[in-house]
């Protein structure tokens, strides 16, 4: 069949198409269903045999039941805990920070034409440049602890925060603003009903952004240079060499970044309900 | 009569009303004017209020600028690190689009593999760095993947994108006036997904810069990774600044090149 009239399908099927299409569709997705899995599947039983009876070097990839008894040994004996509240207090500080920071600049700027268009093309050409570049100065100048890392994911989630923000209050429609001013709104009605409900869903898909690179930036700098946190301790076991405990961190690591941005996406889509 | 009242009270407002409405019309001085102020900031601190060994004044790191170059392998990792960012950028493209394209073309592949794909793009791959290290050697190659690694996910997302959103009547007509498969992916898909494709360009040197850079701070021998920390490691701040900046000029640089591209080839596309 050919692919282009495939991808046709989904948006033109009619409403009349009856259940035949339905059990088509069905069958369908349960196909693609199974692909999922069987790939998944293939790929650990690659895994697995290749490092049981293939000639694979246990320092390059470890077995990968030996890899699933040490992430039971991590999660059982609590050995995560300290490293984890490291780099959630790093996160929620750096997020906290940029977040109201970014907020309030954001509105005040947005308060004239004038200071969004002398400000905004500003604040953009710096978000542009890979904010990585800046941690060696913040090693520099806040050292090899948390407070480098909290400096870092503040600078990377600062911009998303505050363009979101001026973008959410800069481009009210004008006939709101000015049909509430002629009905006799004050400053602070104005802002309740008319400005914060129009920005409200921009800000928070920026304060999701800002969320998500804040955490790959602490995740990034602790990899890279720190004393404690996840991404310290997976680099740690790297350099001693333990490849096991070291995959079950990054097994570790990399489910708790999917579930905390799992969460704030659905805040959002909650929020944006209302 | 009135003609004469008009440049009366231009010339009689005092000078500091003139520059005020010179200037309400003129953002881009103002903005010269932000910057320039938080360079005098970063003067003033530097000069009276911050160790030296931690922070150097603009005005030094500016006009010593070439002392970065002359120092002694430092132009070779420039070289080094520039190399890395277009090997891994010429790589995302050929294998994003190949993968693109072959999971966006059919709806079965779609509906299976975009999920698993998404989900690898969600994942922060910055905690798999040391096995990148520990499987392609601390050399160029680790860079080139970690970098490729970053750079692959949005160039496979946006050509998917570009490919979906075809609208079935653009299709359905072509087929009808008896185009052959190749005919319709040559002159209704491929035009129809330029410009998604150059936005996913941009994205994807976006991300490999920062997965170039990454792994070059994370460890490096002749790269710019290596100079960072040395000049780190030894209180250098005025090289260590001339460094950063000249790097973040290239970002710039690269960065305005694939923004550039995007903006004049998704041009003719008005809606």
């Amino acid at each position: 069949m050919s692919a282009s009239s495939e991808n046709a399908a989904p948006k033109g099927a009619s409403p009349r198409s009856g259940i035949k299409s339905a059990i088509k569709r069905d069958r369908s997705a349960l196909g693609s269903r199974a692909v999922q899995a069987a790939f998944i599947v293939a790929l650990v039983a690659l895994w697995y045999v290749g490092t049981t009876y293939g000639q694979i070097s246990p320092i390059l990839l470890p077995n990968p039941v030996k890899v699933y008894d040490e992430l039971i040994d991590v999660l059982a004996t609590l050995e995560f805990v300290t490293d984890l509240r490291i780099t959630l207090m790093e996160l929620i500080s750096a997020f906290a920070i940029s977040s109201v920071s970014g907020i309030t600049l954001g509105y005040l700027i947005s308060r004239s034409q004038y200071s969004i268009r002398v400000f905004e093309p500003l604040l953009a050409g710096i978000y542009s440049v890979p904010i990585i570049l800046f941690l060696p100065l913040y090693i520099l100048f806040f050292g090899l602890g948390p407070a480098s890392k909290i400096a870092l994911g503040v600078t990377t989630s600062f911009f998303p925060i505050i363009l979101n923000t001026i973008a959410g209050f800069g481009y009210v429609d004008r006939i709101f603003v000015l049909s509430a001013r002629s009905m006799g709104a004050s400053d602070y009605q104005l802002f309740r009903w008319v400005l914060l409900p129009a920005a409200f869903p921009i800000i928070l898909t920026g304060l999701r952004i800002g969320f998500t690179v804040a955490l790959l930036s602490i995740l990034g700098s602790e990899t890279i240079a720190s004393l404690a946190g996840l991404g310290h301790r997976i680099v740690h076991l790297g350099e001693g060499m333990d490849m096991a405990r070291m995959f079950a961190y990054i097994a570790f690591a990399v489910a708790i970044a999917l579930i905390l941005n799992t969460v704030t996406s659905s805040l959002e889509a909650r929020a944006r309900r209302h | 009569m009135t003609t004469t009242a008009y440049p009366a009270p231009a010339a009689a407002t005092p000078l500091s009303r003139r520059f005020k409405r010179w200037i309400l019309v003129r953002p881009g001085v103002a903005r010269l004017g932000v910057i320039a102020l938080l360079f005098i900031a970063w003067e003033v601190a530097a000069r009276f209020f911050v160790d030296k060994i931690f922070l150097s004044p603009p005005s030094i790191v500016f006009t010593s600028l070439h002392t970065v170059f002359e120092t002694r392998g430092v132009p070779n990792a420039l070289q080094v690190s520039a190399y890395e960012i277009v090997v891994a950028f010429a790589m995302s493209v050929a294998i994003g689009l190949v993968v693109g394209l072959s999971v966006g073309l059919h709806r079965f592949t779609h509906k299976s593999f975009m999920p698993i794909i998404l989900l690898l793009y969600g994942t922060p791959q910055i905690t798999i760095l040391p096995l990148f290290i520990l499987y392609f050697g601390i050399g160029p190659a680790s860079k080139i993947a970690f970098g490729v690694s970053h750079g692959i996910f949005p160039i496979i997302v946006t050509v998917v994108a570009g490919v979906q959103n075809i609208k079935p009547i653009l299709l359905t007509s072509a087929k009808s006036m008896g185009a052959s498969r190749w005919h319709i992916f040559r002159w209704v898909i491929f035009p129809h997904m330029i410009p998604s494709f150059f936005a996913g360009m941009r994205l994807g040197m976006t991300g490999v810069l920062l997965g170039v850079l990454l792994a070059e701070l994370y460890v490096s021998t002749a790269g710019i990774g290596y100079y960072t920390t040395l000049f780190t490691q030894s209180f250098n701040p005025t090289k260590l600044l001339g460094l950063i900046s000249v790097l973040a000029a290239m970002a710039i640089l690269l960065n305005e090149i694939v923004r550039r591209a995007e903006l004049n080839y998704s041009r003719w596309r008005s809606d």
